[in-house]
Formats: structure tokens, C-alpha cells, sequence
């Protein structure tokens, strides 16, 4: 069973992983980071977070090759996996779909578009207007 | 960036738009302009100042223009009135004649996520045979909501990246409403204090978000003359903070819907 209020923040940019925990700790969250793909299966393989922020382009191991080894190691079902990344390709984003990522935000990101997505993945209500 | 190039930018986006960009914004220009300078092959900010220094460069100071001045309008606004229509939807079909264009108005529909968000909804009910009709004062966002594009930033408001990849395509640093979509709508440019008897019989109108600009005088007014263009079991979604108590009789509240009006005397009859 996943920790539902925790978040693993994958990115090899300490400043995007701090943006990025800003925003999810905003919401509750508790953010975990990791620096490479081969960190985050690690970090998975000690506690699995209900959602790992994912970024493409990494040193050691890629954001792509971790989420196959994930899905691979841990089926399909969790952890929810969000692409975050300057990969704006459409055929980047059908590629990572079809590995089993759930969301997928390009890059540059503000807090609008990640509350978004976190809505659309039933980990937050949606705000009253 | 330097100061001169933040003060060019700046000031083409006020000829453009009426937009005031103050200094403490250079984070948005980085934000919102780095798919275009991507795009475009631009090193930096003060590089696409330069670029924008000629006058030739008409198509890129309208994307910057653009990227700038992205109101907040988003895709599938508030779910909710989404998550209705998705429900009536098929009741009123079934109400109605084989055969039945189902109208739908989105009065002040800004650059057209709300229009194009009904279309998805109505594509992913297998309902074909259907008109979108979209309305806004502003000649400028009807024009870009006829063409479809929206920028990288737009497209992922409120838009899961399932129906992103399913209901637009990339061409360069933007996204654009696959034909199906666009088939479904129509925009036009409209005031809404005008006279609509015109347009006919609507199944279902949005008007959301809009009302709060105005008097309450012009409220009722408008309330009214959109009620009159509704169907008689149609129904109107209006923004959650918005009302028609005091304002109009013709409307009244769906019990146990938020936003979501029908004519009255359909809900005297079915009390």
C-alpha cells in the first residue's frame, strides 16, 4: 500500500524540485526527492509514494527507462506517475502514455496547471470558485 | 533580460492588447514565452526583443501577444456543469425527435476552451450532430477561437493529457482543435445586450463568469433574453458565484445542481 499523501519528486534540477515541492507541500502533500530514475526505484522500492512527479531527461538512469522498470517491477496500478517535462513532442507524450504514466505536464509549469492536474488525478477536490 | 528588452516587449503587448506588463511580470515573460523561443530558435528574451524590432515579424509578435495576455479561462472550467451535461445530455436527446441538432450556446465563450470542452464531452457521448455556438464581445479571441490553437500553456489547463493527445494536434510550439472538434463549433462576434431572437432555439447555454461584469439592471436583462432563446426543458449552466434570485423569473435553480438553471415554468410543472 502507497503512503495517498506522499509525492516523489524526480527531477536532476535542485531548483525544479524545489518549485516543485513548494507546490506540493502548498497542498499537504509530503514530498520525497530524488535525483535520477535509478534514485527514485530506490526511494519506490523502500516506500512506494501514491505519486511520482517524473522528469525525462536525467543522467544515470532517464525518467522513460524508470518508468518501465516500474511498471515492469510494480504493475500497473501504482504508483500514479506524472511526466514533467521540457519533452513537448506529441509523439514524446503517446510514448510515455503508453508506458503507463498517467498526467503529463511540459515544461515550463506554474501552480495553475500542477493544482490542475492533481485534481484530474483525484488527488485534490476541486477548488470552489 | 535587460531592462530595454523587457521595456520593448512590454510596450508592443500594450499596442496589442491594452495589457500592462510592469516590471515584477519578467517571470511570466520567461514562463510564457520560452515555447516560443524554442520554437523559433531564439537564444534568449533579449533576442526575441531584437527579432520583434522588425516589422516584418507580425505572426511572431501576435504569438507573443497572445502568450501574454492568456486570460483564465480553462478547459472543463469548474467540472461540475461538465459533469451534468454529460448526464442530461442524452435525456434531452431521447426527449426529442430522431434526427435532432442539439444547440448549444457558449455566450462570452473568450477564446473557446468552454466550446471546445462541450465538443469533447459531446464527442465522448458519440453525439455528432451538434452545433457549438460560440459568442464574445471581442473580435480578437472569437478569431482565435475559430482557429482552435491554443499555446502550450492554455492547452494543459484544466485538459487531462488523455483527451489532450486524443482532441488536439502540435504544430510547432502550439496545439490545435482536430477537425472533428472544429466541425461541432461555430463563433461569432456578439455583444450580449444585442437582440438574440435571431438565433433561434438553444438546448442548453453557458453563460458563466460574465453576469459579475455587469449591473444588476443589465443582469435581469440579459438573464431574460438569453431564457428566451432556451428550450423549454433546456437547461443553463452559470458561474458558482452567480444567481438569478432577483434578477429574473424566468429561471430558477435545479434543486441539488450548483450553477445549473431551468426555465421556470418547467420547474412548476414538475414540482
Amino acid at each position: 500500500m502507497s503512503d495517498p499523501n506522499t509525492v516523489l519528486c524526480v527531477d536532476d534540477s535542485r531548483v525544479v524540485r524545489k518549485a516543485a515541492r513548494r507546490i506540493l507541500e502548498r497542498h499537504g502533500f509530503s514530498v520525497r526527492e530524488a535525483e535520477n530514475g535509478l534514485a527514485a526505484l530506490e526511494a519506490c522500492r523502500a516506500e512506494m509514494p501514491r505519486l511520482v512527479m517524473l522528469d525525462w531527461n536525467m543522467p544515470v538512469m532517464d525518467g522513460m527507462e524508470f518508468l518501465v522498470a516500474l511498471r515492469a517491477e510494480f504493475g500497473p496500478r501504482e504508483p500514479l506517475v506524472m511526466l514533467c517535462t521540457t519533452e513537448s513532442e506529441f509523439d514524446r507524450i503517446v510514448l510515455a502514455l503508453g508506458n503507463g504514466a498517467n498526467e503529463y505536464i511540459m515544461k515550463p509549469f506554474d501552480d495553475g496547471i500542477v493544482t490542475g492536474k492533481l485534481v484530474q488525478l483525484g488527488l485534490l477536490e476541486e477548488a470552489e470558485p | 533580460m535587460n531592462a530595454e528588452g523587457f521595456a520593448s516587449i512590454a510596450a508592443l503587448v500594450k499596442a496589442r492588447s491594452g495589457i500592462v506588463l510592469t516590471p515584477d511580470k519578467e517571470y511570466m515573460l520567461e514562463t510564457r514565452l520560452t515555447p516560443i523561443l524554442k520554437a523559433e530558435k531564439i537564444a534568449d528574451l533579449d533576442g526575441l526583443a531584437l527579432r520583434l524590432r522588425d516589422p516584418r515579424a507580425e505572426s511572431l509578435a501576435r504569438a507573443v501577444t497572445e502568450a501574454l495576455t492568456t486570460n483564465e479561462s480553462s478547459f472543463f472550467r469548474d467540472g461540475k456543469p461538465f459533469d451534468h451535461l454529460r448526464r442530461i445530455v442524452p435525456k434531452m436527446l431521447a426527449a426529442r425527435p430522431a434526427g435532432h441538432k442539439l444547440r448549444v450556446w457558449s455566450a462570452a465563450c473568450s477564446t473557446g476552451q468552454e466550446a471546445y470542452s462541450v465538443a469533447m464531452v459531446l464527442s465522448e457521448l458519440g453525439v455528432r450532430h451538434a452545433e457549438i455556438f460560440g459568442t464574445d464581445l471581442s473580435r480578437d479571441v472569437v478569431e482565435r477561437a475559430r482557429e482552435g490553437v491554443f499555446t502550450q500553456f492554455e492547452v494543459q489547463r484544466g485538459l487531462p493529457v488523455q483527451m489532450m493527445v486524443k482532441y488536439f494536434r502540435q504544430e510547432a510550439a502550439r496545439w490545435r482543435a482536430v477537425p472533428e472538434l472544429r466541425a461541432m463549433t461555430r463563433f461569432e462576434e456578439r455583444n450580449l445586450l444585442s437582440d438574440h431572437r435571431m438565433l433561434g432555439r438553444f438546448d442548453i447555454v453557458f453563460c458563466r463568469n460574465v453576469l459579475i461584469y455587469f449591473d444588476p439592471p443589465t443582469k435581469g436583462r440579459v438573464l431574460n433574453a438569453l431564457a428566451a432563446q432556451l428550450a423549454g426543458d433546456g437547461v443553463m449552466y452559470l458561474g458558482g458565484a452567480e444567481t438569478v434570485l432577483g434578477l429574473t423569473d424566468r429561471l430558477g435553480a435545479l434543486p441539488g445542481e450548483r450553477g445549473v438553471y431551468a426555465p421556470a415554468a418547467l420547474r412548476a410543472g414538475a414540482a
